[in-house]
Parts: structure tokens; C-alpha cells; sequence
């Protein structure tokens, strides 16, 4: 008739669940080992190193210019910053003082270059939560920052523009007026945005309370950016170690305030971004409204060959703390560059926050996270 | 004119054959019918969609294909050739089954879902009198065929050999199975007002009477409690946790491609046309015209109330394609629910709402 089900040969393990690297919400080709029970996800691994291109070793076999291009492919969401960073940790070895216009344009390019991101970071996460809209919403802005980059030097993500001891190209004619027109267009445009999504109940429910990362773990881990921000402290390195000409401009910090739920959480990590592209349309008005004349190419070295030496230094990209060290050996090769990758600190954190909460948490955590891997495997 | 398979039993009763031949003349014609014309509206509907989400997304959708006068750089129609192009490309794709799939239930489960949505409309009327059988028992077995779904989704999820597919077949399993009772409780409180399930009964009610969505309070939140009870029945955002693209890649079909694929898709768009059409039958006057609550004493009512057999199918088909694009607008616009959210609301907010509605409607019916 019916058997006596044995219980013993029933197993009720804990399934491992692969997702990735192709997968199409890991923001790339990132790979998570999730131990799952039913929905609910007890431990998350991320692997990583599908993207590794050998960045760091490339570096240590060419000149110093022509590592510029290397680090526009390490964060290709956010090329400017890298590039700029890695430009001013030469210029520390090297020890230049640059001329006034070089560091606004920089400014400008560095802060256009953080809206893009955070547009990137923004629509990808609506688009992770489920809501497809806002993210070709997102993208039809990036676009008009794009435009203006192609004006500026001819390329739309990979720019090579920020160089050791200058940038390639001056300004454009027309590039100051075609930026107000952007900056005048988009700032209606984030009240849109927050009325698509931000305040849309669902996506509230799906963001709010989900992934709190409480601030000593975030600190402890070494989380930074806007990430970090969000969970209750205004570090930032404009503010904090200000660069380039970062002290000439009136500008808030966002900080998380756990608006919907508590601080730390998805929604307080999206929402710092959206407020920081505000504060970065505030500063790149400030820096057109005082842009000083000048030529950019007057300290451009013809030859980088540092004396024998070693530096660090700090830039706050659209993901957190980017650092490069550099040491050199007096020769036109660096000895050694090692980059430190925000996204790399920020997704470490990833296991401590989401155990306990179900799959569809842990894309919507990963998401406002804001990877690149590109940087993070570099 | 009742029902088509009475015509078509009237209109062939002169032949001199078998009954139970005639019977499956008149059985199989409908079928064949009713199957072209889903596969039309897939296609229709697949391009409206497109079109739809390219409105809401500040785009154009697609331009590029187009029929007649494509040469010279014209571009005709606006794309309208892609429906032909989409079809073609979806019928002539490879078959992939991964090597450790359960081949049989793999290649019946799609089969069992289309037969699910294509049974449904034996019991859906276009128009007065246009409908394949008008039994006394409709709107059951409507609920009843409707949920026959979900055994092709729990096989499809099961014999693709993918956790992915699984989670999003477990997912959908318990979705459907719980969103049919909020939707059975709504139906019924109509079911409660007009006292027959019926489908032509129920819209004779409201042309004696008024649409239901109008005839109390409840009946008025019943439509809502319905509508979003089949949208997410139905899976389509912001109820779409089974197939979530971000997260379970493409759910409980992720494994299917090409023919199974589309019929898959095939059922998806019929069922949201089932469940448009059943939401205007029930609450919004089926194929009555809207025009009739004007009263204009000195104009004859035929110059304006344009009612008859094909301005039936004109105002149903209008009701539903209008609660198609609501479905559509929702897609493109919310995120999606989280499992545990969409239960919640399913079993904390409707199925007591639709309880309470059920009882308070009897009292009304008691008192007025």
C-alpha cells in the first residue's frame, strides 16, 4: 500500500547557491557562493578576480604617462577620478605645483564625473530592486555628462584626460555655456527621480530597514565613500584632507539620517548618492562661476623621472578612499604601484550585513553597495 | 445565438451526419480559432508593450523594421514590422535542454500551461452571444482553468534542473495558489449579488441594473482587491518575484528557449487578456456601452448609445486593452515586492478585506 517514509534519508541541508559570474545583477562578473536555507541566506562569499587584468604589474613595466590609461580602466564608471588620482600621487613624488586653471578643470571634470556615477549607481540599483524605468531614466542624463566629455577630449568613458602635471586638453569653446545648460537642466531632473522612485512605497518597503551597516563595522572594514556616509559620519577627504582646490568651494557632506527606516540602510545609501550629485552640481557652478585663466600645459613635464622615493595619497572617488602608493627607483618605471580599491573595502563588507536576509536583500545590498569590478580586481 | 458551438450545431444541422462528428466540428473549429487568435494577440500585445515602455522610458521602441515601403530610407509604420520579425526569430531558434533536464516534463510543460490559458477561454464571451460555450457554471470554471497554470509552472521549474528555476517555480507556486483566493472571494461576492455564475446572466444584471463596480462600496473595492489580485496571479510586476529578472535570472523559465519559450510568452499575454476581460464582464459592464447611463430624451437612443452585437466587441475589447495598459503601466514604473511582502499583503490585507467585503455586501443586499 504506502511505504513508511524513512526519516533519516531525508536531508535538510543548507543549499549552496551559485550566482554569477554571469549573473545579471552582480554589477559585472563578480561571483557570490550563497548558503541558502530556503530563501533565507545564512552566508555569502564573494569570489572575485574574474576581471583581473594585472593592473598593478602592467605599471611596473611602463612610464609613468602611459599608466594614465591604465587607471581609466580600473573604475570605468568613474575614469576622471582615477585618473586624477593617480595623476596627483606623480605630482606628489614629483613635487609640482600646478596653475589654478588645471586644478578647477580637474574639480569640474572630477565632480561631472561623480554625477555620472552616481546616475550609474542610482538607476542600477532601482533596476535591482525590480524597477526597470529609472534606469534608462538615469542613463538618458549620463548621457548629456558624456556629451560633454566626448567635447572635451573625444572620448565618452575611457578619457585619458587628467595628466601628470596638467590635462590634456584646455576647455572648449562652448564647454563652460553647454555645462550651465546641463547643470540647469538636470537639478529638476532629481526631484523626478524622487518622485519615481525614491519615495515609491515598494521601493521604500524593498530598501528601508534592509542591510544596516552599523558605523563601527563600516569603519572596521574599512568601508568609505558614500557607503560609509551613509551609515551616520561625514568623512570625507574634500572636506577632511582637502585636495586640488577643494577648499575654495561651499559645499555640504550628505550624511545618512535613517529618513525611512534606520540609519545605514539600502535606502540611506541610495539616497546619500542622490544628495551628493546635488552638492557636485553646487560645486562645478562654483568652479565655472571662478574659473581663472591660465595655460594648462605650462608645467606639463616632458619627462617624468622621479628622484628615489616613495608616496601616498588619497582621493575621494564617486565609490570612497581611492589611494595609490607609488615608489619609484629614479628611473622613468615605477618600482611599484599598488592601488587601494574602495569597491574592494566596501564588498568585503557584504557577508557581515546580509546573513539573515533573503535573496532578493542581498541583490538589493549588493546594489547599493555600488561595485565596479573593475577596480576591485583590477 | 447563445453560444458558438450552438450556432455552429444549428447552422450544420441540415448535414446528414453522426452527432458526435458534428460534435467535434464544432468542437475543434472554436479551438482552432481561438488559437489563432492568441498567437495574434501575443503579438499584438508584445508590440504594444514595447511601445508602451518606450513611451514610459522617454525612448521610441522599436522604429527600424518595417513592411511596405522600407525602401528609399522611409520608414513605414513605426516598426510595426518587428511583431513579424520577433515571431520568426523565436520559432526558428535552437531547442536547448540542458543534458541533465527531465526531457518528458520538460517538453509537456509548456504545453500544460498554454492548454491551462487556452481552456480559460472557452468560458470568456467577446461580445453578446460570442463566446465558445456559455455554461451555467462560468465564472468557476473560469477560476478553476485558470489555476491549471500552475502545474506547468512547478514541472517547468522542477525538470530544468536549475536552482534558479526551482526557487522561481516554488515562488510562483505559492504565489498563484495564494492570490486565487482573494480573487475567488471577490468574484463570488458578485457571484452573491446577481445570483448566478453565469457570464451572460451577470451582464444582463448590470444592463438591468448598473455596473457592478458602481452597484456599492464594496463591490468598488472588490475591483481593486481583484484587479491587483490577478495582476500579480498573472505575474507582472511589481508582483513578478517568480521570474525577477535581478535576481532569479528569468525564474522558473530560464532554462526554455525558443518554441517552448514562446509559448510560454503566448500564455503570459493570454492570461493577462483572460484576466482584462473577466475584470470588465464582472465589475465594468462587459460589452454594454458606456454611454448608457446618458439619459437624452430628445435625441433617439440609438444615435448615441451604440450598442449591439459588434459595438460589443468594440467596448470589451476597449475595457480590457484600457486594464491591459494599467497592467503595463505598472510594470514600468514600480519595483518589485520581496516574497515574504507579497504574501503578506496577499494574506494579511486581502484575503481579510475580501472576507469582510463578502459579509458586508450580503447586509447590504439584505437591506436595499
Amino acid at each position: 500500500m504506502f511505504k513508511v517514509i524513512d526519516k533519516s534519508i531525508i536531508n535538510t541541508d543548507e543549499m549552496v547557491l551559485n550566482m554569477g559570474p554571469q549573473h545579471p545583477s552582480t554589477h559585472g562578473v563578480l561571483r557570490l557562493k550563497i548558503i541558502t536555507d530556503g530563501e533565507i541566506v545564512n552566508k555569502v562569499e564573494p569570489i572575485i578576480g574574474y576581471l583581473h587584468r594585472c593592473f598593478e604589474k602592467h605599471c611596473e613595466n611602463l612610464p609613468y604617462e602611459q599608466i594614465v590609461p591604465f587607471t581609466d580602466r580600473c573604475d570605468y564608471l568613474a575614469s576622471m577620478h582615477m585618473s586624477h588620482a593617480y595623476s596627483m600621487t606623480v605630482e606628489k613624488l614629483l613635487d609640482i605645483k600646478l596653475p589654478e586653471r588645471v586644478e578647477y578643470i580637474r574639480v569640474i571634470v572630477s565632480e561631472l564625473q561623480r554625477i555620472a556615477s552616481h546616475l550609474i549607481a542610482v538607476g542600477a540599483f532601482g533596476l535591482d530592486v525590480g524597477a526597470i524605468t529609472p534606469f534608462t531614466w538615469t542613463l538618458r542624463d549620463r548621457e548629456r555628462i558624456l556629451d560633454l566629455f566626448e567635447l572635451l577630449c573625444g572620448a565618452r568613458l575611457l578619457y585619458n584626460y587628467v595628466w601628470p602635471g596638467g590635462v590634456s586638453h584646455d576647455l572648449p569653446v562652448k564647454f563652460i555655456e553647454r555645462t550651465y545648460e546641463f547643470l540647469d537642466y538636470f537639478l529638476p531632473q532629481i526631484d523626478e527621480y524622487n518622485q519615481l522612485l525614491t519615495t515609491n512605497k515598494i521601493f521604500i518597503e524593498r530598501s528601508a530597514d534592509v542591510g544596516v551597516l552599523p558605523l563601527d563595522v563600516g569603519i572596521n572594514f574599512g568601508v568609505t565613500g558614500p557607503s560609509l556616509r551613509a551609515s551616520g559620519t561625514n568623512f570625507d577627504l574634500r572636506k577632511d584632507e582637502p585636495y586640488s582646490v577643494y577648499d575654495k568651494f561651499d559645499f555640504n557632506i550628505p550624511v545618512g539620517e535613517g529618513l525611512m527606516g534606520s540609519v545605514g540602510d539600502c535606502w540611506d545609501r541610495y539616497y546619500v548618492r542622490v544628495l551628493e550629485m546635488k552638492e557636485s552640481v553646487k560645486i562645478v557652478r562654483q568652479a565655472l562661476d571662478s574659473l581663472p585663466k591660465g595655460d594648462v600645459h605650462e608645467v606639463l613635464p616632458k619627462k617624468i623621472r622621479p628622484n628615489k622615493g616613495e608616496v601616498y595619497s588619497r582621493y575621494e572617488s564617486a565609490r570612497g578612499d581611492v589611494g595609490f602608493y607609488i615608489r619609484s627607483d629614479g628611473k622613468n618605471i615605477p618600482t611599484r604601484v599598488k592601488m587601494r580599491s574602495p569597491a574592494y573595502c566596501n564588498l568585503s563588507v557584504l557577508n557581515e550585513i546580509s546573513s539573515g536576509w533573503m535573496i532578493s536583500d542581498i541583490i538589493a545590498i549588493l546594489g547599493s553597495l555600488d561595485i565596479v569590478l573593475g577596480e576591485i580586481d583590477r | 445565438m447563445i453560444s458558438i458551438v450552438d450556432t455552429i450545431l444549428d447552422s450544420l444541422s441540415f448535414i446528414n451526419i453522426d452527432i458526435n462528428m458534428l460534435l467535434l466540428v464544432a468542437i475543434i473549429l472554436p479551438g482552432l480559432v481561438l488559437f489563432v487568435l492568441m498567437a495574434i494577440n501575443v503579438m499584438l500585445a508584445v508590440y504594444f508593450e514595447r511601445k508602451v515602455a518606450a513611451f514610459m522610458q522617454d525612448r521610441l521602441g522599436p522604429m527600424e523594421v518595417g513592411i511596405f515601403g522600407y525602401k528609399g530610407g522611409k520608414k513605414f509604420w513605426g516598426g510595426i514590422g518587428q511583431i513579424f520579425a520577433d515571431t520568426v526569430k523565436l520559432l526558428t531558434k535552437e531547442d536547448i535542454m540542458p543534458a541533465k533536464a527531465d526531457k518528458l516534463l520538460m517538453l509537456i510543460s509548456p504545453f500544460i500551461i498554454v492548454t491551462g490559458a487556452l481552456l480559460t477561454f472557452i468560458g470568456i464571451p467577446f461580445s453578446k452571444g460570442l463566446i465558445v460555450s456559455d455554461f451555467n457554471i462560468g465564472i468557476l470554471y473560469i477560476i478553476a482553468m485558470s489555476s491549471v497554470g500552475v502545474i506547468g509552472v512547478i514541472l517547468a521549474g522542477w525538470s530544468s534542473n536549475n536552482k534558479w528555476s526551482l526557487y522561481g517555480a516554488m515562488r510562483s507556486a505559492a504565489q498563484i495558489i495564494s492570490y486565487e483566493i482573494p480573487i475567488g472571494l471577490t468574484l463570488l461576492l458578485i457571484v452573491i449579488v446577481c445570483g448566478s455564475l453565469q457570464v451572460s446572466e451577470i451582464v444582463l444584471w448590470q444592463s438591468e441594473n448598473r455596473w457592478f463596480i458602481f452597484h456599492s462600496p464594496f463591490a468598488f473595492i472588490a475591483f481593486f482587491i481583484y484587479f491587483i489580485s490577478v495582476v500579480a496571479e498573472t505575474n507582472r510586476t511589481p508582483f513578478d518575484i517568480p521570474e525577477a529578472e535581478s535576481e532569479l535570472v528569468a525564474g522558473w523559465m530560464t532554462e526554455f528557449s525558443g518554441f517552448k519559450w514562446s509559448i510560454f510568452f503566448m500564455s503570459e499575454y493570454a492570461n493577462m487578456l483572460i484576466v482584462s476581460i473577466v475584470a470588465s464582464i464582472v465589475f465594468l459592464g462587459g460589452w454594454l456601452s458606456p454611454f448608457k447611463i446618458i439619459h437624452l430624451s430628445f435625441i433617439p437612443e440609438t444615435w448615441y448609445l451604440l450598442d449591439g452585437f459588434y459595438w460589443g466587441i468594440f467596448w470589451l475589447m476597449l475595457k480590457a486593452i484600457i486594464l491591459i495598459f494599467v497592467m503595463m503601466w505598472f510594470r514600468w514604473t514600480f519595483p518589485r515586492l520581496r516574497v515574504d511582502q507579497l504574501m503578506y499583503v496577499c494574506w494579511k490585507v486581502f484575503i481579510p478585506f475580501s472576507l469582510a467585503n463578502l459579509f458586508l455586501i450580503t447586509i447590504w443586499e439584505l437591506i436595499f
